[in-house]
């Protein structure tokens, strides 16, 4: 359980992960595929945000609570969504014929 | 630096970037890189020989052999063969001499990163979106009406196509925008070509935005139209979608997989409950809708969806539509695969050099190549591959698989919905493509139309005709134009054989028609807002309060604008006298090449500018092609004088039918339709000329930028400056042995030591 990037991941209430119970190999893959397919839905955004602010925090005390300190707090996941689709709202983006 | 005059520049060099020493490698060592795609081990010649032995003896199987029929699944083997050997071989070509990528540079995703817009992105989750984003209704639509001309000609297109430039143009733009910080087509097109040629390029795409996003409409309208099955089910998916939103909104935010299978459920759930209420009386009295008010209310809808906050619709619906896509391409090709249906259609047919094909007129040259125009070159391509795909790659060298690797899949949708076409039968493929100013809409007109057509095997019955009707649970499938129809019939005949046999045939028929509706209405949204955005930047230039797009006044009044351009074209299409999509499609297919000749005319500029003359000819050919084609067949639509072809042609046999004091004439049978006539291709001829005199200019100032680059030695470009990167992934699908070997030093970092990331 490696990495900060293994908690992220197994908090994905995702069933895929369900079905891991057997070890190994097969844990690994049935937690890539969950990866692969939360990346392919898009779900997986609101993680690569925090993991992001995470990091670029590293080293504050706490990025939470310095809303002041040169930069913005980290959004709640409700607050992440709304402000996704807001910049949605005014950056369209075409889909194809 | 010398000055010899008629000496090549000498190409740019990339800029030194130095590495932290402190971190592995962030790129494969070139030498390693190198030896690994030179070595030839037995095992890899013997792989890389029966992919060619197997796509030569299909393309023997398709081209050459002359049986009664074909299996479908030679176009299988010879599309996918094929497709492998222009990956490894011409794009590797490409990667190596043009693009010339470094992973030593860090990519707008990671330089960049803001964890939201730019943020790095596993190379295979972004092929999936940028493959969502890409694949539309185009590739399905257009080889369908392309099979008129048999099915050699639009396949050899559909393979060729995209290797040699299809693929070609996603895969620069992708890789130009992401060395601009994913700057977009009009801003790489001033920034290239200058203000002359950037302005064209900008109107052009506004303009070809409003008719793709019109025609596209005309598709839907025609495949609902007097159907209280389709109707139903897809303005179910307006609730459904509302549902969705909220459900995402309020309820469970982020949970899209868990969203976007209740939505899946619901939709088959109106889709089930289509057939249940198209067989009441009450369901056919509200449900039947002529053409006029659903084109109408397809209008209302777009302004409505345009302006509503993306979440409450758009975004979910989106959600619904990538996740039938995907999965019912998955399932066609398994069903292809698996059911492989023999093909009974000629390989060349007689109208492909008469040109006097009902589905769409015009001779194989140039109107196959603008019918199929996605699929094999689309230039929408370049507005995504210029969009978010550049913002979110990760290493530079994973472009080749994401850009020109997605559009080779896109060519794969177009190959099998050639082949859903054309494994229905001959007759009634043509019944449900001529239109109906041919068929006079009737079972008795469209069995007399088409056998007087006079092809050889084609002997259409009307119980054929009322059988196929009855089996998709239409009450008629007689000009059913568009291309969306044909090819739900032909799903359905594929996946009933696959999966519940012909008492499922109605439910896959109606299953294709919401697939290709959602997708559609998708686009239909999204390009209307796109296109708003535009407007109100341009119009910012003259009344600087239409650049704030927050301000309401100014947001509704430009989506009027944008809704009312290609509303106009829209009921133009289904109002017209002589069918609407035969005359309408081919304006799309040259729309969207002049696009493609647009964005290809700003990489010759760029590549030129990069100082690479020597392999210029990689984007000159394909550029070169998309000019021939479009300007001639923008050219015939102009000046050529038969009427079926020329709109002119056309506008002057109608007014001077008026003129002699005639009440009808050809297939308008009134005088007010012979005023329709006159009115509709005065209105597309002035559209031709329009398309063709921009692409003229955007493809002129991209030559004089290039003459000019020789001229002056350039080796400039307009990149964003290099930054060293600090992280490392595999460029292909599959991690190769060496950078499986660099993959397992940067996984072996302790977390502290690991640069900051923005994901897993």
């Amino acid at each position: 359980m490696g990495g900060p990037s293994a908690g992220v991941q197994t908090e994905t209430g995702f069933p895929l992960t369900a079905l891991v119970g057997f070890g190994g190999k097969l844990r690994d893959t049935a937690r890539d595929a969950a990866r692969l397919w939360r990346g392919l839905t898009g779900e997986d955004a609101y993680d690569k945000y925090r993991a992001h602010f995470e990091a670029s925090h590293r080293g504050d005390s706490d990025a939470r609570s310095l809303p002041g300190s040169g930069g913005e707090a980290l959004m709640t996941e409700r607050e992440f969504w709304r402000d996704q689709s807001d910049r949605q709202d005014h950056n369209p983006q075409g889909r194809c014929c | 630096m010398s000055s010899l005059s008629g000496t090549p520049p000498t190409p740019r060099e990339d800029p030194v970037v130095v590495q932290d020493p402190a971190l592995p490698p962030v790129s494969l060592d070139p030498a390693v890189l190198d030896s690994e795609s030179r070595t030839w081990t037995p095992a890899k010649i013997a792989l890389w020989a029966a992919i060619a032995l197997l796509g030569g003896v299909a393309w023997v199987m398709i081209a050459v052999v002359r049986g009664e029929t074909v299996n479908a699944i030679w176009f299988v083997f010879a599309s996918v063969c094929t497709y492998f050997i222009a990956y490894r071989f011409y794009s590797k070509f490409i990667e190596k001499h043009l693009i010339r990528p470094n992973d030593n540079r860090a990519t707008p995703a990671e330089y960049k990163a803001d964890g939201k817009d730019f943020a790095v992105t596993d190379r295979r989750v972004l092929y999936g979106h940028h493959f969502a984003a890409i694949a539309g209704a185009g590739p399905l639509v257009g080889p369908v009406l392309a099979a008129q001309m048999g099915y050699l000609p639009g396949t050899i297109w559909i393979i060729i196509g995209v290797i040699l430039a299809g693929a070609v143009q996603d895969y620069l733009i992708l890789f130009f925008s992401m060395r601009r910080g994913g700057r977009s087509l009009g801003q790489m097109a001033r920034d290239e070509l200058g203000v002359v040629g950037g302005t064209a390029a900008l109107i052009a795409t506004l303009t070809i935005m409003v008719i793709i996003v019109a025609i596209l409409a005309l598709v839907v309208v025609n495949a609902l139209a007097e159907s209280p099955w389709g109707v139903f089910s897809v303005s179910m998916t307006i609730p459904i979608a509302l549902l969705m939103g909220c459900y995402l909104r309020f309820l469970r935010p982020g949970k899209v997989t868990e969203v976007s299978i209740i939505g899946f459920v619901l939709l088959i759930a109106a889709i089930v409950g289509g057939g249940v209420i198209a067989e009441t009386e009450w369901g056919v009295a509200l449900f039947t809708v002529d053409k006029v008010p659903l084109a109408i209310g397809i209008i209302i809808y777009g302004f409505i969806a345009a302006v509503l906050p993306v979440w409450l619709l758009l975004a979910p619906r989106d959600y619904l539509s990538t996740f039938m896509k995907v999965g019912t391409i998955i399932m066609l090709a398994v069903a292809i695969i698996i059911v492989r249906p023999e093909i009974t259609v000629p390989a060349v047919s007689e109208f492909a050099r008469t040109g006097t094909g009902p589905v769409v007129a015009g001779s194989l040259f140039p109107f196959l190549f603008v019918t199929i125009a996605c699929g094999a070159l689309s230039g929408f391509h370049a507005l995504i591959a210029s969009g978010t795909t550049p913002k979110l790659v990760e290493k530079e060298r994973q472009t080749r698989f994401i850009g020109y690797g997605g559009m080779l899949m896109e060519s794969f949708v177009a190959i099998m919905a050639l082949v859903a076409a054309l494994s229905i039968d001959r007759g009634i493929y043509f019944a449900m493509n001529a239109s109906a100013a041919a068929t006079g809409g009737t079972v008795e007109g469209a069995v007399a139309f088409v056998n007087g057509l006079g092809m050889t095997g084609v002997n259409l019955t009307p119980e054929m005709l009322t059988q196929t009707a009855a089996n998709v649970g239409e009450e008629s499938i007689v000009s059913r134009t568009g291309g969306a129809p044909t090819l739900a019939v032909g799903l359905a005949n594929i996946m009933q054989q696959f999966i519940g046999g012909s008492g499922m045939m109605a439910f896959w028929y109606h299953f294709a028609i919401m697939f290709e509706a959602l997708f559609i209405l998708t686009a239909v949204d999204a390009g209307t807002r796109v296109a708003r955005f535009m407007l109100q930047d341009s119009l910012g230039n003259f009344i600087p309060r239409f650049k704030d797009t927050s301000w309401r006044v100014g947001a509704w009044v430009t989506t009027a604008i944008m809704v009312a351009a290609w509303g106009a074209v829209l009921i133009m299409g289904v109002t017209d006298p002589l069918g609407g999509i035969n005359t309408l499609f081919p304006l799309f297919g040259i729309a969207n090449q002049l696009l493609a000749a647009i964005a290809l005319a700003v990489c010759l500029a760029i590549v030129a500018k990069r100082g690479l003359f020597k392999y210029l000819w990689i984007v000159a050919l394909p550029l070169g092609f998309a000019a021939v084609v479009t300007i001639t067949a923008s050219f015939l639509k102009i000046f050529s004088s038969v009427p079926a072809v020329g709109y002119f042609a056309q506008n002057a046999a109608f007014r001077a039918a008026l003129d002699a004091g005639e009440t009808s004439f050809g297939t308008a049978a009134t005088e007010e339709a012979m005023r329709a006539v006159v009115r509709n291709t005065m209105v597309q001829g002035v559209l031709s000329i329009l398309f063709v005199s921009l692409a003229i200019i955007v493809i002129t100032t991209a030559i004089l930028a290039t003459i000019r680059a020789w001229r002056t030695r350039s080796n400039s470009s307009n990149e964003d400056t290099a930054v060293p990167s600090r992280r490392y992934a595999p460029a292909g699908f599959l991690p190769t042995r060496a950078e499986k070997e660099l993959e397992a030093t940067w996984a072996a970092l302790p977390p502290e030591s690991k640069p900051k990331r923005g994901s897993h």
